[in-house]
């Protein structure tokens, strides 16, 4: 009897020790929700990287978070490396590479040599039937307050064009300028924006040379979709027309001409996810969300913004928050004149046939094929 | 059919407005490089030099309050740079280019490293000289707003051109540059001559990146520089080593590099990646056209022809 007792304990120390190993890294686990996050470009770029560095900021704040971070990581081999070293030094049960080029190959790649990981991309670009299911994406429908503000400059424009600086032809971007454009033409049918492509996320160069390009053509409000909108806020600024800002509030860079903008608000998303991880719970491949969800935002209106325009553009919020406003609601035409949406079609916001946009809408003076 | 003519008018104003605009940087690095290669070392690293020249440049603009201190400090801090790569060259056995190569990710490197805080601020910039006044012309004002750096620039051209020519320096770095055994015959102090050149150099590359960060486009970020201060290498080649020409070849690089965006946005939507490579075609281009297996090119310091 004395000597089962004695034999079981040392069995169960021995097991305990043997689970020790894997145990301990559980525990700790447990004690903490491991997060990484990686930025394409500088975590304070007035930008989409800032936008998610103050959504990892947040989300560090909780005690029970332990959230690691790095910047300036190219869409390379290098994110690679830089996964594998937050998930085996830093022990991230979780890792938010931020950037659209992370995914294909990078992310896949990864996500297959450590399937216990959780790698969720920003974008819209995980597809069930292809993709390892620890890999999740997650996006704001940050179209709708893109929408709003085409209502506000189509209120603003005076010579009825609007010109939008972007960077590459991605079905986020071109999204974006439809629904900028849609808006606009909600106030006056005769508006038109033109569309520069920079081919490339941060070319500030490229970025002031398309402003003061677009502003001597008779453009008079600038928007844009690059990383970081400081230079195209300030030359439109200095330029004398208005702009609206994008990413994060750039308000104070453009005291006179700002109209309004579109933020993100990946605070929330980031909390939501820590949230489930920390209860345990299955966490959702697809997270999508606009005005409704709290993903999304509008920066505060400037001063030149009329009461008609933000009595408009709070009409349509109104919907957007209801849910009752569609978009992309036909008869929709693309630039070339081909009919996109039917007539009586709808594309709701979370219609995923949105997110492989490969047209400019009706009024756009642009094209995708470069 | 106006509207079309407005259009093509447009793009050959802002060609115009960019080769300005743009060119400036290229404009103060190869003319800096000019000045180092002619005295027979070539500085590779002036891409380092730009962007620790944009970055304190900025910074102490927003610390004083005065943009011209800031191109003041962004000068010495691209002097600093030059003097680093002169010194470590003068050693034995110690390769330029390599030098010149890890000088430049130490330059850009340390001014990310540094510049962190100064990305959010915004810092006086510097001003603009209206030189389009005549015109009734909003458009053809603003291509016209001209920078002091710029008008620097055009005037240091030939005025280097001129020192090289007839100034007893200007001499000196030439003779070193041609013929090292010549200028220690003549009695001149090779490292010297070369140190000073390459001071010198750096100086004038730091002040270019300063016109990146206070003047055009006029704000401090990590991509701010898109290897400009690279292709003001390759520039110098293209410009025979001479000063003039270098100022000819910097506006030809600014107005390739403006061309994508002033073609996208009259309307001419197609090949905007072709457009937008444009300097960078221009570059192999040039460098294709000039090279020769038979001959050397005319005006390349002797020192580099061994």
């Amino acid at each position: 009897m004395k000597r089962r007792s004695l034999l079981k304990g040392i069995v169960a120390a021995g097991a305990a020790s043997a689970v020790a190993g894997l145990g301990s890294r559980a525990a700790w686990a447990q004690s903490k929700v491991r997060m990484g996050f990686i930025y394409v470009g500088p975590r304070d770029d007035y930008g989409y990287n800032q936008s998610h560095f103050e959504g990892k900021s947040a989300v560090a704040r909780l005690d029970w978070v332990k959230a690691v971070d790095e910047e300036n990581v190219p869409e390379t081999i290098e994110v690679v490396k830089t996964m594998e070293s937050m998930i085996n030094l830093d022990g991230a049960q979780v890792l938010f590479p931020t950037s659209f080029g992370y995914f294909d190959p990078h992310i896949l790649k990864v996500a297959r040599k450590y399937p216990e990981v959780k790698f969720l991309h920003c974008g819209g670009l995980w597809d069930a039937s292809k993709h390892p299911r620890n890999v999740g994406s997650y996006f704001g429908y940050i179209d709708e307050p893109v929408y709003l503000a085409g209502i506000v400059a189509g209120h603003a424009s005076k010579t009825g064009k609007l010109g939008y600086i972007a960077a590459i032809p991605i079905p986020q971007v071109l999204r974006n300028i439809n629904s900028f454009t849609l808006g606009a033409r909600s106030v006056n049918p005769q508006i038109t924006t033109q569309v520069v492509f920079t081919g490339g996320w941060s070319n500030p160069v490229k970025e002031a040379e398309s402003a003061n390009s677009m502003v001597d053509q008779g453009i008079d409000v600038l928007t844009c979709h690059v990383d970081s909108p400081k230079v195209v806020v300030e030359t439109a600024e200095k330029r004398g027309v208005y702009c609206c800002g994008y990413h994060t509030d750039q308000s104070a860079l453009a005291p006179r001409g700002f109209l309004t903008g579109s933020e993100w608000n990946w605070a929330k998303v980031y909390i939501d996810y820590a949230e489930l991880i920390r209860a345990n719970a299955e966490i959702p491949n697809l997270v999508r969300g606009g005005l409704r969800e709290g993903i999304v935002k509008s920066s505060g209106y400037g001063p030149a913004v009329s009461a008609a325009a933000k009595q408009a553009a709070d009409a349509v919020r109104q919907k957007f928050m209801d849910g009752s406003m569609v978009v992309y609601k036909g008869p929709i035409k693309d630039n070339t004149g081909k009919l996109v949406i039917a007539e009586g079609v709808e594309h709701g916001q979370t219609d995923i046939t949105l997110e492989s946009m490969d047209w400019l809408v009706e009024g756009v003076i642009g094209t995708t094929k470069g | 059919m106006s509207g079309e003519h407005a259009g093509l008018l447009g793009v050959l104003i802002a060609v115009l407005g960019g080769a300005i605009r743009v060119g400036t940087p290229f404009l103060f690095v190869s003319l800096g490089e000019c000045l180092t290669e002619k005295s027979g070392r070539i500085n590779l690293g002036l891409e380092g030099n730009l962007v620790m020249g944009a970055m304190s440049g900025y910074a102490i603009s927003y610390l004083s309050g005065s943009a011209w201190l800031g191109v003041l400090a962004a000068g010495l801090a691209g002097a600093l740079l030059g003097a680093l790569h002169a010194l470590l060259c003068q050693q034995r056995n110690v390769n330029d280019i390599a030098v010149g190569i890890a000088l430049m990710l130490f330059g850009t490197g340390l001014a990310f490293f540094l510049g962190k805080a100064f990305i959010q601020p915004t810092a006086p910039r510097l001003p603009a000289i209206a030189l389009g006044g005549w015109s009734g012309s909003p458009v053809v004002r603003a291509a016209l707003e001209i920078n002091v750096l710029f008008v620097i620039g055009a005037l240091l051209a030939p005025a280097m051109g001129w020192f090289f020519r007839n100034a007893r320096w200007g001499l000196m770095v030439r003779t070193v540059g041609e013929s090292t055994d010549a200028a220690l015959a003549m009695g001149l102090d090779v490292n010297r001559v070369r140190f000073f050149s390459t001071v010198a150099g750096g100086f004038l590359a730091g002040v270019g990146g300063s016109f990146l960060s206070l003047y055009y486009p006029g704000s401090w970020n990590e991509g701010l520089s898109s290897g400009q201060g690279l292709m003001a290498v390759a520039l110098v080649i293209f410009a025979r080593w001479n000063p003039v020409s270098c100022f000819y070849a910097s506006l030809l690089f600014g107005g390739a590099a403006a061309l994508g965006p002033a073609l996208q946005s009259v309307g001419i939507t197609w090949g905007y990646y072709l457009f937008n490579a444009a300097p960078y075609v221009l570059t192999l281009l040039i460098m294709i056209a000039t090279s020769s297996s038979r001959r050397t090119l005319t005006g390349m310091p002797g020192a580099f022809t061994r």
